[in-house]
């Protein structure tokens, strides 16, 4: 049979990415140039400058993953884009590039979902891994519990009724003065902090058990704060990190696996920005095996955004022969195919 | 030589293909702000139309700004795409030079203005000579600072854009009968304008790599203008202590 390459493109957001995807499955350049450093002196994304960013450097991300997967766009079978969700000034750099590249290279167009994308990252390194199974995505912008039933579409079991985890994470970062990004920083300050300090609570959702609310976490870490500089008491920084982040750790785990073990599902795989943190991983692992789950979770490198994702979930598309005409366009709050907003 | 014109500086949408001096084919739109939709699919028509192949183009000139951030990166993004996909260089026209350019042989001072919102307009000045001269190249200013330094000029002044519908009472009382505006066949951005002085930079080797392309903004974003504030008032603090 021969090969199918994709060629998957990614600017939702701060990275502007570019991947050649072979088969689906095998990533033959992964080329990511992130704008952390322009965004850190602002506190967050600047989404003005996000878009700035990803038009100066597309075209160089593009050319270096044609050229370190060693394939010209003749040799491509598609282009792969994410048109949402995301920054819309930032997804459209993405579109209308990979429009144009497609239009002038008469390559077919697939529109990638970024949310299916984290979800497909997993695909790459569980060569057998194949829907259905259930999916917790966790990262800046969501926070959804879903099967995937079938590639490309999912069942929406639960979402967050408020904060995004990853932004709880960076809303109690900043609060404490670790600064942005809020997920990583935690992370290693917690290393060093005793997760049984404080208790914070664990945000739930009356009559919805597969939803999260990260909002009561975050005030009550904010209240916390307050109170101790109200009395004068020392806050513990290391402390505050990892108290608050097993709170987080604590509920993803419990409505994740909860929902595996009611809904008789063997796999549950974790994707998005904060499926890379280790303390997740780490209890996501131990409940699973105890409850007999297969785990599946991406290496970080494919946890943040990327292009590799997008190419893989633009494969499974073109496939099936789903494809976008020159009309396509960013969808900011573009829902998953399955979910209703 | 043969040029893929694009125009997505303001509300018109409009391609181009020209080939040296004729114009095979132009698709202008000047309705809602859909760009992103529609863009790549007036391309794909006029050049269906007009059976022409992509491949075949020589540079894909773009109007590189001011105007809308957004709207300056859809086209810039498919100038990029296109030219990567082609191996063509791209050739920025300066937005307002190219609707300048429309008004050929002029004699008088030609003023596009556009909405630039913050109460400034973008705008330039030019004139024909014997060729198309800039005299000002593109820039943000307040308008009644444009009208002041025209007036100072006595000069007929030939304006278009779409600062003109919302600016022409204030320029008529401050110029008078110096003031003309041009009628609608050139009077606003047009993409076989920029494909036309994109072909008088591929001519004179005034080209970019798609890599290197980027829209002029003229202006810093509102993030940047806020954080050099705080900065200078940071600054400003710490020389009284």
């Amino acid at each position: 049979m021969k090969d199918i390459l994709v060629l998957g493109i990614e600017s939702s957001c701060d990275e502007t990415a570019a991947s050649v995807v072979r088969n689906g499955r095998e990533v033959l350049s992964n080329v990511i140039s992130s704008q952390i450093a322009l965004h850190t002196q602002y506190g967050g994304v600047v989404p003005e400058l996000a878009s700035r960013k990803h038009i100066e450097n597309i075209n160089m991300v593009i050319e270096q993953a044609l050229s370190e997967a060693g394939v010209a766009l003749s040799d491509l079978d598609a282009v792969g884009v994410t048109y949402g969700p995301g920054l819309v000034g930032a997804l459209l750099v993405g579109v209308a590039e990979a429009k144009a590249i497609a239009y002038a290279a008469k390559l077919p167009l697939v529109g990638v979902n970024h949310i299916e994308g984290h979800v497909c990252a997993n695909l790459i390194e569980h060569p057998d891994l194949e829907p259905p199974f259930l999916c917790l995505i966790v990262s800046g912008g969501h926070t959804h519990l879903a099967r995937m039933r079938d590639y490309g579409d999912f069942e929406i079991l639960g979402r967050t009724r408020d904060d995004a985890a990853g932004e709880a994470f960076d809303k109690v970062a900043r609060a404490i003065g670790l600064g942005y990004p809020g997920g990583p920083k935690i992370e290693k300050a917690a290393e060093r902090g005793n997760p049984h300090a404080i208790e914070f609570p664990r945000g739930k959702v009356d009559g919805s058990p597969h939803d999260f609310s990260f909002s009561g976490m975050k005030s009550a870490v904010l209240n916390y704060l307050n109170h101790a500089s109200m009395t004068g008491e020392t806050v513990r920084q290391e402390d505050v990190a990892a108290s608050f982040q097993a709170a987080v750790v604590d509920v993803l785990v419990s409505r994740a696996v909860g929902a595996a073990v009611e809904l008789g599902q063997d796999k549950l795989v974790l994707a998005g920005g904060v499926a890379s943190n280790g303390a997740l991983r780490r209890a996501m692992a131990e409940a699973c095996r105890r409850e007999g789950i297969a785990l599946c979770y991406p290496s970080p490198v494919y946890c943040t955004d990327n292009a590799a994702m997008i190419a893989v979930a633009a494969h499974y598309h073109y496939i099936r022969g789903e494809r976008a005409d020159w009309s396509l366009n960013a969808v900011p709050n573009l829902p998953l195919k399955g979910e209703t907003l | 030589m043969k040029i893929v014109g694009i125009e997505s500086s303001s509300l018109v949408a409009s391609v181009a293909v020209l080939e040296d001096e004729t114009l095979i084919a132009e698709y202008t739109v000047n309705y809602k702000k859909t760009h992103s939709q529609t863009l790549l699919p007036m391309l794909d028509e006029i050049l269906t139309m007009t059976e022409q192949e992509l491949s075949g183009v020589d540079g894909i000139a773009v109007s590189e700004g001011p105007g809308s951030f957004t709207g300056l990166r859809i086209g810039s993004a498919t100038a990029k795409g296109l030219g990567l996909a082609l191996g063509k260089p791209l050739l920025a026209v300066p937005t307002v030079d190219a609707m300048a350019y429309q008004l050929f042989g002029c004699a008088h001072l030609i003023c596009p203005i556009m909405d630039a919102k913050r109460q400034q307009v973008y705008t330039g000045l030019y004139t024909f000579g014997e060729e198309f001269c800039v005299l000002r190249s593109a820039r943000a200013v307040a308008l009644s600072e444009l009208l002041t330094e025209l007036a100072a000029q006595e000069k007929k002044v030939v304006f278009l854009g779409d600062g003109v519908p919302v600016s022409q009472d204030e320029i008529r009382q401050t110029l008078g009968d110096q003031a003309l505006f041009a009628p609608a066949p050139c009077s606003r951005q047009r993409a076989a304008a920029v494909a036309s002085l994109g072909l008088t930079y591929l001519q004179a080797g005034r080209v970019q790599t798609a890599a290197e392309h980027a829209p002029n903004y003229i202006r810093i974003s509102q993030a940047e203008r806020e954080l050099a504030r705080k900065r200078a008032a940071a600054a400003r603090e710490a020389g009284h202590e």
